[in-house]
């Protein structure tokens, strides 16, 4: 039985078989670039390996480390707020902005923004909001969330993009090439950022000790957005910190590597404090980790620093786009940290993968995410919701045909009298999804049971 | 503060099993035996481009042949051997005056080898954004300021106190349209790293 959850949107997608190719083939790449960066450092796992540990230890202090970073983002003049949820969070970055009467924000890429869907809450009460990134820009216009936390816009082709673009900041029609229009967004991103009178980043890394925060992009989005407008908002999960300045090095050697293939992003910009005459504001923002961190089987996966590397390498995120998962955060990560907000609604994402492990091999922080993919299904099955019970009434059956030597073999012989003579009507009706695409296996004219009982004759 | 209280609280209730921070320093990693040659491969790889100049003599030369090539003419410059500029931050009152800035020639702290990047402190700038809003940089750095790799460099980062510092590997990109690589997706267009002795 499958769920409709993700594979509906997903047979969508895959429909069009060329972009299906297409989408592949990109994020392929994007895998290769990072093994070729892998590849070059020796000391890799040995990375990997300390990272994991970092996160861990990070985890089991959380809010000693939370506090100790409070003390000192104030004591270097940033102003630190708290929010339990997307809405607290909401209200606390329109309050900065209404209490200053600001009503141009500039934002660089936050998937925690996504996550508590600010850019509605803040246009809705009057302020014009401007995603910066290029490929954010790109999903702002089009009315459309990210289908990737690293490459938002990467199931649109260049001519939609141009298109989009004549449409909405007047590049000439039918042109599509990157550079024209990659420069055409330059001078309309040029005039917000010169314009705005507040920009939102959000956070890669804070670091307990300094009271410091971190920000990574190659556009310069960032520091565009935080340089000249006086009011930098910097929202930031909980689960960001690093303990110490140092490890900082572990964690930017692995993130860029991991997540397009660069050494080090074009800039890893670091704020302590406001720049002169200006402010920052670090709100701190839990909205469901505190739970997943009481849970023993998923902490884990609030070590993830969001490269992207999961999505870029599960054979299910590349032939089914990231659009099909429903959920801000797609791919491998998104599937086992959605169910943990609401199983009901997202029920079907851990099924959306063939556990084959690849995103635990490529993961710079090593969460087993094939692991926690299974248990998300256990747990799921044992409480089943909606789409899921099929699945319960099917695993029952064959508990009891596994059970039973008889039922297993009088199974085996129906099975290949069915394949052998079954119209095929019946044999590829609706109930065989494997089939859809595939030919069911010819039934062997001997079984290995047979095989077996006969075995040392006909062998000289 | 209730919230605060309230998700401290919920951390702390959640009581994960305590773990150990890694005490150790990370294991040595590779020690390049030209540190200023790769760091001409790697600033190449990422965009960028390197110039070694023996004086400073020299320095002032390449760097006004820089000016020539992108045909500079409003240029800040933060590093008085490399040429004065035509415009001294100290005299700009506004950072959004800076729009239209050709060129910056700025102070970098030190070099990483292994990546190609650049640390830039921006606390002696009255104008931090000047290294993204002008359209073309040049980072000049000392031949003896440049480490292996980035544990050495975090090793030398100091905050005592509010600042803005931040690592710049090439030219500002993106490639978020079909993945195609575009130079100068926001902030310069082109980045030269001149490696001074």
């Amino acid at each position: 039985m499958t769920s409709p959850g993700h594979a509906v949107p997903a047979a969508r997608f895959a429909a069009n078989e060329e972009r299906a190719h297409w989408h592949d083939g990109a994020l392929w790449l994007v895998r290769q670039k990072r093994d070729r960066m892998a590849g070059e450092l020796p000391e890799w796992e040995e990375l990997r390996e300390r990272a994991a540990r970092i996160k861990a230890h990070t985890c089991s202090r959380l809010a000693e480390y939370l506090e100790a970073f409070e003390r000192e983002a104030t004591s270097r003049g940033a102003k630190v707020h708290w929010a339990r949820d997307a809405d607290e969070h909401n209200r606390i970055v329109h309050g900065i902005l209404a209490e200053r009467g600001i009503t141009r924000l500039v934002k660089s890429k936050s998937m925690l923004t996504e996550e508590c869907h600010l850019n509605p809450y803040l246009i809705a009460r009057g302020i014009e909001v401007v995603d910066t990134d290029l490929g954010e820009r790109i999903v702002q216009l089009a009315g459309e969330p990210p289908s990737h936390i690293v490459l938002p816009a990467i199931h649109k082709k260049k001519e939609e993009i141009g298109e989009l673009f004549h449409r909405t900041i007047g590049t000439e029609a039918g042109a599509s090439d990157p550079t024209y229009l990659t420069g055409a967004a330059r001078i309309h991103l040029r005039e917000k950022f010169l314009a705005a009178q507040a920009g939102l980043t959000g956070v890669n890394f804070a670091v307990a000790e300094t009271g410091g925060v971190v920000v990574c992009t190659n556009e310069g989005n960032a520091d565009m957005g935080t340089s000249f407008p006086p009011v930098h908002i910097a929202c930031m999960g909980v689960e960001k910190l690093v303990p110490r300045l140092e490890d900082l090095s572990v964690f930017i050697r692995l993130l860029a590597r991991s997540a397009t293939g660069q050494p080090i992003t074009t800039y890893t910009s670091h704020f302590h404090g406001p720049m002169a005459g200006g402010e920052l504001h670090v709100v701190i923002v839990d909205n469901g980790r505190s739970r997943l961190l009481a849970d023993e089987a998923f902490r884990g996966a609030l070590a993830c620093i969001r490269c992207g590397a999961c999505m870029n390498t599960c054979p299910v995120f590349r032939r089914s786009g990231g659009h099909s998962y429903g959920w801000t955060i797609p791919g491998p990560i998104g599937s086992v940290l959605a169910p943990g907000r609401d199983p009901a609604a997202h029920y079907s994402l851990p099924f959306a993968s063939s556990l084959c492990g690849s995103c635990d091999d490529v993961c710079p922080v090593k969460i087993p995410l094939h692991d926690h993919l299974l248990e998300r299904r256990r747990q799921l099955v044992a409480a089943p919701a909606r789409g899921l019970l099929g699945k319960r009434f099917t695993m029952r059956v064959a508990r009891m045909v596994l059970g039973s030597r008889a039922l297993y073999e009088l199974g085996g012989r129906v099975a290949r009298l069915f394949l052998r003579h079954g119209p095929r009507w019946l044999l590829y009706g609706p109930w065989n999804v494997w089939g859809r695409q595939r030919e069911l296996p010819p039934a062997p004219v001997r079984t290995f049971r047979d095989a077996w009982r006969t075995r040392g004759t006909g062998h000289g | 503060m209730a919230s605060r209280e309230e998700i401290l609280a919920a951390l702390r209730g959640a009581a994960v099993p305590a773990q150990p921070l890694p005490a150790e320093p990370p294991a040595a990693a590779v020690r390049y035996p030209d540190p200023v040659a790769r760091l001409a491969d790697a600033v190449r790889a990422v965009g960028g481009g390197m110039v070694r100049t023996p004086s400073a003599a020299e320095l002032a030369r390449e760097v006004a042949a820089l000016a020539g090539r992108v045909h500079a003419t409003r240029i800040v410059s933060e590093v008085p051997e490399a040429g004065g500029g035509t415009l001294r931050l100290t005299e700009v009152a506004d950072p959004h005056d800076l729009e239209g800035v050709q060129l910056a020639v700025l102070p970098g702290a030190f070099a990483v080898a292994e990546t190609g990047a650049v640390w830039l402190p921006t606390a002696a700038f009255r104008h931090r954004g000047v290294f993204v809003i002008a359209e073309h940089l040049a980072l000049v750095v000392r031949a003896d300021a440049i480490v292996n790799d980035m544990h050495e460099a975090y090793a030398r980062l100091r905050f005592d106190g509010p600042g803005f510092g931040v690592f710049i590997d090439g030219p500002s990109k993106t490639a978020d349209i079909e993945q195609a690589l575009v130079i100068g997706a926001h902030g310069p267009r082109s980045c030269t790293v001149f490696v001074v002795g």
